[in-house]
């Protein structure tokens, strides 16, 4: 009953206020993301041993195996030498690119694919390794080593290889790391890359002393 | 005489009529880029750093697992604990764990799951190596440390 229809001009509603609201949720969104990143140190661990299947004994020559052990205290023994994490990484690459004795054909060839800068690391030493595809790094730890130093290790250890690699096919080690393999370019890169240096990273199992 | 006449200003200002679909898209933007946190992180989490870092091409494949001192110390106490999707486990359930989320998988890339271990810097090497243990022993090979760029001193 006295309900009317009110004679109102027809009214727009006013938008003004539209920039702020989407400014107060976009504040609440920039505030609320965290950018995802998967980014990360890639490892393959071994494949489980099969109980029935007694461990393959393979005999590597000791010189074959640059070993760095890390102790409970984080301390660093380098093939046998006290060290510090500093140049681990030169080390590394110059035990890979020694040399020392290629047996077959194929790791001679190798050699001679080497870029100048990678053969120049190369020096034929009778103790270190034989040749790329022969050479393991071995990084044994202990229980009470802390994850940080076995980071900081692993990760001169990648660069080593990742170096050699860049160096291959002429690219920044950060460029040669960004390599995906997303389409065939990419591919063929990262295989040239790493063609008869294989990746040989050896986890040992750590020791039980110092840990929990 | 000269053919340069004074133009009549134009009003002043800039028109802030485009603001508003700028925000928008701004908005736009950061709201599908955002990922709500689906779980909450009961360990200590502070990602170490390192320069060898490399980006995995596929997302979807990945599965993280948690690894620090528990925040809850008076509940879980300080020893290092693991963590997978919301809750505390002990290294024996990793395995099963896996297997759930290979199985989410689609067929073809059950090979190459890989899982982020995000673990704390103050973690030492035998939690990880219990979980590494478990992993080999589930199949699940592919191992992401995760962790944040270090600005190398030259």
């Amino acid at each position: 009953m006295g309900a009317r229809k009110k004679n109102r001009p027809s009214q727009e509603v006013n938008a003004g206020s539209m920039a702020d609201i989407a400014f107060l949720l976009l504040i609440f969104f920039l505030v609320t993301t965290t950018i995802a990143s998967d980014k990360g140190i890639l490892n393959i661990l071994p494949p489980k041993l099969d109980p029935n299947v007694p461990p393959p004994d393979i005999k590597v020559n000791e010189r074959n195996i640059f070993t760095i052990l890390i102790n409970a205290n984080d301390q660093l023994l380098v093939e046998g030498e006290y060290a510090d994490t500093e140049g681990l990484d030169m080390k590394v690459k110059e035990f890979i690119l020694n040399f020392g004795n290629p047996t077959d054909e194929e790791a001679v060839q190798l050699f001679n694919t080497l870029p100048p800068s990678l053969k120049a690391l190369s020096r034929r030493l009778p103790e270190s390794s034989d040749d790329p595809g022969e050479a393991v790094v071995s990084i044994k730890t202990n229980r009470g080593t802390s994850y940080e130093t076995y980071l900081e290790v692993f990760d001169l250890v990648k660069k080593a290889y990742f170096d050699i690699y860049a160096a291959r096919v002429n690219l920044d080690t950060d460029e040669y790391r960004a390599l995906t393999g997303k389409d065939d370019a990419e591919v063929s890169l990262q295989d040239r890359g790493k063609e008869g240096i294989p990746m040989a990273i050896s986890i040992a199992e750590p020791d039980k002393l110092g840990g929990n | 005489m000269s053919k340069f006449k004074k133009k009549p200003k134009s009003e002043p200002g800039i028109s802030t009529a485009s603001l508003p679909d700028i925000v928008f898209m701004l908005l736009f933007f950061f709201m599908v880029t955002t990922v709500l946190r689906e779980q909450e992180i009961l360990v200590e989490q502070k990602i170490p750093s390192a320069t060898q870092l490399q980006k995995l091409q596929k997302k979807t494949l990945i599965s993280y697992i948690f690894i620090g001192k528990p925040k809850n110390t008076s509940l879980f106490g300080v020893e290092p604990r693991v963590q997978a999707n919301d809750a505390l486990l002990e290294p024996s359930g990793i395995r099963q764990w896996v297997n759930q989320e290979r199985d989410m998988l689609p067929e073809a890339d059950r090979g190459l799951i890989t899982i982020s271990i995000k673990a704390d810097r103050d973690v030492k090497m035998g939690p990880i190596s219990d979980v590494q243990y478990e992993l080999r022993e589930a199949d699940a090979r592919r191992v992401l440390y995760a962790a944040i760029g270090k600005v190398v001193k030259d």
